[in-house]
């Protein structure tokens, strides 16, 4: 190939497509540099090459987490903000984890919103696995402390709790998810314990508060990244992990139980870098 | 937040201004692209943000904003201005049928808060005097019509339902109901759905050619990101709607994409969310959103 001047205009474009697909400026800003200085460097003038070279920055800022391993017992706590895709996120792992042949328990701790416990019982029948859940406007806690001791006494190996949706702003909520968070704690130490947020492909900058303020509170392992299969990309996760190092673990693509899917950095990748139709 | 003010950008970038006078292109150009970051920092569409930096660059070459000791409180008005113009300049109110029941069609992308808003909706009615009716045409999410249900339970208004059969024909008897019942407003739950689901987006258009309701409003959650210009789109070429509902305002976002929608649609926004509460519920202020766009 020959060497031909790669102008800012070029790189515009390509800032283009890293905010459109809710990166955010000042991630896109990061990312841009390091690839300047990687062109630069070696004198790149093919932009087929640097294309390249922009995806393994983004792959390298979205995915280098080893595999999620859930030895028996394991306990997820499900959290995030109002409707995202946290229940349904649920009822696909459930059907995920029974599939691979573990004894999987729900724990209905929304109480809070209408028909939020009805909603997982039907997705506890769809997946074929047993729930405890108390009345609209029982303690959340109670919930998962009654669930983690069934879990016990059925010899479960992962119980997965649903928590009512929040916004992280809300004082009141947070310290409320971080009681859940002791309860675990207590009664549940000996088992290995998983905190998924749950982020809406569709939400942009906001998702980063979010993930902080949640990390903060109950310390967070892991993104499920939901409506994937609309035309949002997702982004803004790519900042989440590039600021607090939280693996993106599944992908949410539909409202079927057969909707969910490990995370895949390549494919998220490329499926960023596809410019609109 | 850690977002740096506006303002506080604005007066670095003056700072280094030396000359006085009519602003330059240069001038401009150098306050526009903070401009540029703090709207896409909001989550505000880059089309459409590059539509508006080119308006209020126009407006302000020339002008003599730095006649005054504060240009960035200048530009920031000018700015103000326009993005307060963009999304329309006074509060709206959702309109009446003339003959009685009018008929309110909620629609959008799952999660967005539809159902909580018919909810809101109805109470918001019913304290005006009105006479009101929910109705359940979700048919697909689990428990939508339970859901409903325990909300018309809190506000004492009745339910339509008819299972999960056929949302068109749920929704076509539920106005006949209302007619019958003395109702005179309906609000109609739909399914969330994604704008390119031509299936379920067909739905709707059977649904609207079906009851011809009086108003379909678009209901956005606040905190959507670049792909809210997509959404807008297609459910306004869909169904032409007739106005925006706007969710979860009581979060820390900064809510961009109440611009992006306005500017794509045209239509209003009418309504805020501003909690999980049936009473949280407020008339849409634009020159307010203005300001939060920009993080003032
Ligand atoms: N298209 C699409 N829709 C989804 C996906 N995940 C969830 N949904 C839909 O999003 C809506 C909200 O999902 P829920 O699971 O109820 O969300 P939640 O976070 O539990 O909501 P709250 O409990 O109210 O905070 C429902 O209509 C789901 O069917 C997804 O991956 N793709
Ligand atoms: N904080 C806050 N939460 C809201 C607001 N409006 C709705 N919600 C919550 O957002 C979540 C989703 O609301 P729904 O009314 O179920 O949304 P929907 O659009 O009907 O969802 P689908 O039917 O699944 O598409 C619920 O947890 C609601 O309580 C709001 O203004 N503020
Ligand atoms: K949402
Ligand atoms: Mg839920
Ligand atoms: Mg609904």
């Amino acid at each position: 190939s020959y060497y031909r001047e790669i102008d800012d205009e070029f790189y515009e474009e390509l800032e283009e497509i890293l905010v459109y697909a809710d990166v955010g400026v000042a991630t896109t800003g990061e990312i841009i540099e390091r690839l300047r200085a990687r062109v630069d460097q070696e004198k790149l003038g093919d932009t087929a090459k640097i294309r390249e070279y922009l995806s393994e920055i983004l792959m390298g800022m979205v995915g280098t987490d080893g595999e999620l391993e859930l030895p028996s017992p394991s306990i997820i706590l499900v959290v995030g903000v109002n409707g995202v895709g946290k229940t349904t996120a649920i009822g696909k792992m459930a059907h995920y984890y029974k599939s691979e042949g573990r004894k999987v328990m729900l724990g209905a701790a929304d109480t809070f919103r209408a028909a939020a416990s009805e909603q997982l019982t039907i997705w506890s029948e769809r997946a074929g696995v047993p729930i405890v859940k108390h009345g609209e406007g029982a303690d959340p806690a109670a919930v998962v402390f009654d669930a983690i001791s069934s879990a016990k006494a059925r010899g479960c190996d992962l119980l997965i709790c649903d928590t009512a949706g929040r916004l992280h702003n809300k004082k009141n909520l947070m310290e409320e998810l971080k009681k859940i968070g002791r309860v675990v704690d207590r009664e549940y130490g000996g088992a290995h314990r998983e905190v998924f947020l749950v982020l809406d492909a569709t939400t942009g900058q906001n998702a980063i508060a979010q993930a902080k303020i949640f990390k903060e509170a109950v310390n967070v392992t892991g993104i499920i990244l939901t409506k994937l299969d609309g035309t949002a990309k997702g982004g803004v996760v790519i900042a989440v992990k590039n600021e607090l190092n939280v693996p993106v673990r599944f992908i949410g693509v539909g409202e079927g139980m057969e909707d969910l899917q490990v995370f895949d950095p390549k494919a998220f990748v490329e499926a960023l870098l596809q410019e609109k139709a | 937040m850690a977002f740096e003010g506006l303002t506080s950008k604005l007066s670095e970038v003056f700072k280094k201004l030396t000359s006085r006078g009519k602003l330059s292109e240069q001038d401009v150009k150098a306050a526009m692209r903070e401009v540029k970051m703090a709207l896409l920092e909001a989550d505000v569409n880059f089309l459409v943000v590059k539509k508006f930096i080119k308006t209020v660059s126009e407006r302000a070459v020339g002008s003599e904003i730095l006649e005054s000791l504060t240009p960035g409180q200048q530009v920031i008005k000018v700015v103000n201005e326009e993005l307060t113009n963009l999304m329309g300049s006074t509060v709206s109110k959702l309109t009446v049928a003339s003959a009685p029941p009018s008929v309110y069609m909620l629609v959008g992308l799952q999660g967005a808060g539809k159902t909580t808003m018919a909810g809101k909706l109805a109470g918001y009615l019913k304290k005006q005097g009105k006479n009101p009716l929910l109705c359940a045409c979700d048919i697909y999410r689990p428990a939508a019509i339970q859901q409903l249900k325990v909300l018309g339970e809190k506000l004492e208004i009745p339910v339509f339902e008819e299972g999960q059969k056929d949302a068109v024909k749920t929704a076509l008897h539920g106005v006949q109901y209302a007619k019958d019942n003395g109702h005179d407003a309906v609000l109609l739950d739909t399914a969330g759905r994604l704008h390119i689901d031509t299936e379920l987006m067909d739905e709707l258009k059977r649904m609207k050619k079906a009851v011809d309701p009086h108003e379909i409003l678009l209901v956005v959650d606040s905190m959507t990101g670049q792909d809210a210009v997509n959404v807008a789109q297609s459910f306004h070429d869909t169904l032409e709607i007739s106005g925006v509902i706007l969710t979860k305002l009581d979060g820390d976002t900064r809510g961009g994409a109440a611009l992006s929608v306005k500017a794509v649609t045209g239509q209003p926004i009418k309504f805020a969310g501003v909690g999980e509460k049936l009473t949280d519920i407020e008339p849409f202020y634009p020159e307010r959103m203005a300001s939060r766009i920009l993080g003032m």
